[in-house]
């Protein structure tokens, strides 16, 4: 163990856990769009009671987030201050232009969308969810740019002199390819989380909660459900997608995922591998035969590039004596947890919406104690997406460019780092305790009552109180 | 002016945007326990920044974000520098916005009691270590031929930074408490005026002090005296104002103070951005820790964009939200399973 290895740690940990805020922010900030601009056009009651109700939870989830989310913005100046050297002009750019272009949308909206309740009129009122949640959506674009340029460099050169990246055309960096491909797919994969987090609130309430609030809560669990499996679709589309351009871009993350040492034709994929614990030879596996084949180029003869194939031909490249392969039995299982659990998600979500359909309510606590899962299946299938993605990238940290041991702040001693970590790690410990419990409460704590909106003799009131307040 | 000398300035102008907005509520939060007297009038206290702080912390992410991609050599030595004091800022932004969402959410005292401890440290301490960061930057730390700090915690809490981090905190303080007499009425302005103008004289004091000492010590020209001279009248038309009862001039007065102390800073720094105590020649100056000429100018295209636009719609939040708050404006503390109101966030 040493700082580089720690600052490693303290990455994966403080990205997982901001990342298990983000996909609920970035679907939930669309759904209660989508729910406030149903209730703007029917004027339905029960719209306007489910758009407060959710979107409640969505704030408690929003504050961690942005919270966690700093410290992702620090984490690159304070632990990976060589990274920050050689990157500044590509990846830097991307982060400012994140913040100004979308962060001050996301955030000053918000505001105006909690507080301004009764102080906008209604149209305005509603485009205010409508400005953060396209806020959220072009923050979510421009660091999946900032990352797809770390797995697929493009756009820059290296300067000979200083020895860092310099970006050469900003189109290029915002039409990687991988970013493309990505984009959706993390989209759908949020829009998961949060119609399943909608799924099975709702489904709690039609087995417990009261009964004048169960046809607003049928109306929802219908709407989350087909958010979940329609998100499902998208994110398997995308992901094959996906899964099409990083075997063409980054041959070994796709050689990684499937343990795949020697080149193979007709290349299998392989559902569970019991191997021995180097990873180096397999004792057990259930595999379908050409799969791998079909999902890294589409062909089902087609050949898919072997770690020890690919091995050889990197240290051609890029010099002998390192370890081109990411570790194996991460990538291997990371890869099958996210679809795993991601397919198990679409299918309990679609399972729900046959066992609710023409207005039943089920009566298996089986059900009930499965679904109530469902948010969080899909956000651990997002997790897992991420290891994969990040752990598949090593040991580079901007593939073919830079190593992850070079990145790391050479001035930052042992012992800060681990001071970092153990802070951080605590710290989010604790809060996720009260952030889960506090969700909990409000989730069964049900729909809020909806008062008669004040006539106008009402309305110049001033001392009438906030319609919000902390 | 080249590309690199115009981010030096917009880097500034973020951090003046950053200190002045946030700087109010960080002095709101440090007010919280003197102020708020009862639950009601703690929620009036935190009210008043409601709907605009977290929109304020975004000026410190543009900040970083800006000196990331326009002076990576800057943002890499500092932010590996000066980790420590980073970490306990990031540790009291957390749990700081953390308390303003979640001290309302249940209705127990303990709860909240805990909550109020997080905002309050949350809001000294930032204000604190970045008077002591942005110090020892303008006074010079060791940084070796790598670009490297290799100095360690303590070297950074010197006599001119702490007085720095000291004034700072002051600032923030009497800045959140004209805020808190502009922005409430009946008994909490009458006291929030009162303590702006007590802690208005001390913090002249202290701002006195420390301008003077930048200026004469650390590379001060006729521009800095002017601005650090400025700055100091504006705190004294700020505290004239403010016995005047009249709030608005008060605020704009200590606007003008925090702002203006934060460009002479950036104009003592001038063209440097972070100088070696250790070798003049290990000084990250504007031109050997900027980007690249065409990084340069994409974002400035952005900012020149994107800027005039993000200050209209915070602007217009102000606006919206421009009506003085007194405790009947706060609605009761009701539970969730006992509706308060349509409020979205209940208590």
């Amino acid at each position: 163990m040493d700082a580089l290895d720690v600052a490693r740690w303290q990455f994966g940990v403080t990205t997982v856990y901001h990342f298990l805020f983000v996909p609920i922010t970035i679907g939930m900030s669309l759904l209660v769009a989508i729910m406030q601009t149903i209730w703007y056009r029917t004027r339905d009651e029960k719209w306007l009671r489910l758009t407060k109700f959710f979107g409640k939870l969505f704030l408690i989830n929003f504050a961690m987030g942005i919270v966690t989310g700093i410290v992702q913005e620090f984490q690159f100046g304070m632990n990976w201050s060589d990274y920050s050297r050689f990157v500044g002009d590509v990846f830097g750019s991307l982060l400012a232009i994140e913040a100004l272009v979308a962060f001050f949308l996301e955030s000053t909206f918000l505001g105006l969308w909690i507080f301004g309740w009764d102080r906008l009129p209604k149209p305005i009122h509603l485009a205010t969810i409508w400005a953060a949640s396209i806020g959220t959506i072009l923050s979510m674009y421009f660091i999946l740019a900032a990352n797809s340029w770390m797995q697929n460099p493009v756009g820059f050169h290296i300067n000979p002199d200083t020895g860092r990246a310099e970006l050469n055309s900003i189109g290029a960096l915002l039409t990687n390819k991988v970013t493309l491909a990505t984009f959706p797919h993390t989209f759908f994969g949020a829009l998961m989380v949060a119609g399943g987090l909608i799924v099975a609130v709702a489904l709690w309430h039609l087995y417990r909660g009261k009964d004048e609030q169960k046809p607003a809560f049928r109306t929802a669990l219908t709407f989350g459900g087909w958010v979940t499996v329609l998100a499902t679709a998208g994110t398997l589309v995308s992901g094959d997608f996906q899964g099409k351009i990083m075997t063409e871009v980054q041959p070994m993350k796709m050689a990684a995922a499937e343990g795949l040492y020697e080149t193979t034709s007709s290349a299998p994929f392989s559902l569970l591998t019991i191997g021995s614990l180097d990873g180096s030879r397999e004792v057990f596996a259930i595999t379908i035969p050409d799969l791998l084949s079909w999902l890294g180029k589409g062909d089902i003869h087609a050949e898919i590039e072997g770690i020890n194939n690919l091995q050889e031909q990197y240290s051609a490249q890029y010099g002998a004596g390192v370890n081109y392969a990411p570790i194996i039995p991460v990538t291997y299982w990371s890869f099958r947890m996210m679809i795993f659990f991601g397919l198990a998600a679409g299918a309990l979500a679609l399972l729900t919406l046959w066992m609710t359909r023409k207005g039943r309510t089920p009566t298996s606590k089986l059900l009930l104690t499965a679904v109530l899962t469902l948010p969080i299946l899909p956000l651990v299938a997002n997790s897992f997406g991420w290891i994969f993605t990040e752990m598949g990238r090593q040991p580079w940290l901007v593939f073919g460019e830079m190593l992850t041991r070079d990145g790391v702040s050479r001035s930052v001693s042992m012992a800060e780092v681990i001071t970092s970590f153990t802070t951080f790690t605590l710290l989010y410990a604790a809060l996720a305790v009260v952030e889960v419990k506090l969700l909990l409460k409000y989730a069964k704590g049900g729909l809020p009552e909806i008062h008669p909106e004040p006539d106008d003799d009402e309305k110049d009131d001033a001392d009438r109180p906030l319609a919000f307040a902390y | 002016m080249d590309l690199a000398t115009f981010w030096f300035i917009l880097i500034g102008v973020l951090f003046v945007g950053y200190f002045v907005l946030e700087g109010f509520d960080f002095g709101v939060g440090m007010l919280l326990p003197v102020l708020g007297r009862d639950d009601r009038e703690r929620r009036v206290v935190i009210n008043t920044i409601g709907p605009v702080w977290d929109g304020n912390e975004v000026w410190l992410i543009t900040a970083g974000g800006a000196m990331f991609a326009a002076f990576p050599e800057w943002y890499a030595t500092l932010f590996s520098g000066f980790y420590l004091p980073l970490l306990l800022i990031l540790v009291a932004l957390i749990v700081r916005a953390v308390g303003f969402d979640y001290r309302g959410k249940r209705t127990d005292a303990a709860w909240k009691r805990n909550w109020d401890i997080a905002i309050i440290f949350g809001s000294y301490a930032p204000a604190l270590l970045w008077g002591v960061a942005f110090a020892n930057i303008v006074r010079g730390v060791p940084i070796d031929g790598n670009f490297d700090y290799t100095g360690g915690f303590f070297n950074l809490l010197n006599p001119y930074a702490l007085l720095g981090g000291v004034t700072m905190v002051a600032l923030c303080l009497t800045h959140g408490a004209v805020f808190l007499a502009l922005k409430t009425e009946g008994d909490i302005r009458v006291r929030a005026n009162r303590i702006a103008g007590r802690a208005g004289l001390v913090t002249a004091v202290l701002a006195v002090a420390f301008l003077a000492w930048t200026v004469t010590s650390f590379g001060g020209n006729a521009a800095s005296v002017a601005t650090a001279v400025v700055a100091a009248l504006a705190l004294v038309g700020a505290l004239l104002a403010n016995r005047a009862g009249r709030e608005g001039w008060a605020f704009v007065g200590t606007a003008i103070t925090i702002g203006l102390a934060v460009v002479t800073l950036f104009t003592v720094l001038f063209p440097n951005v972070m100088p070696s105590s250790t070798d003049p020649a290990n000084t990250l100056t504007i031109a050997n820790a900027s980007s690249t000429p065409y990084t340069l100018k994409i974002m400035t295209w952005v900012a020149l964009l994107v800027t005039p636009v993000v200050l209209l719609y915070q602007g217009w939040t102000y606006w919206v939200f421009r009506k003085r708050i007194g405790v009947h404006h706060i609605p009761d503390d009701g539970a969730v399973s006992s509706p308060a109101g349509s409020a979205i966030g209940g208590a």
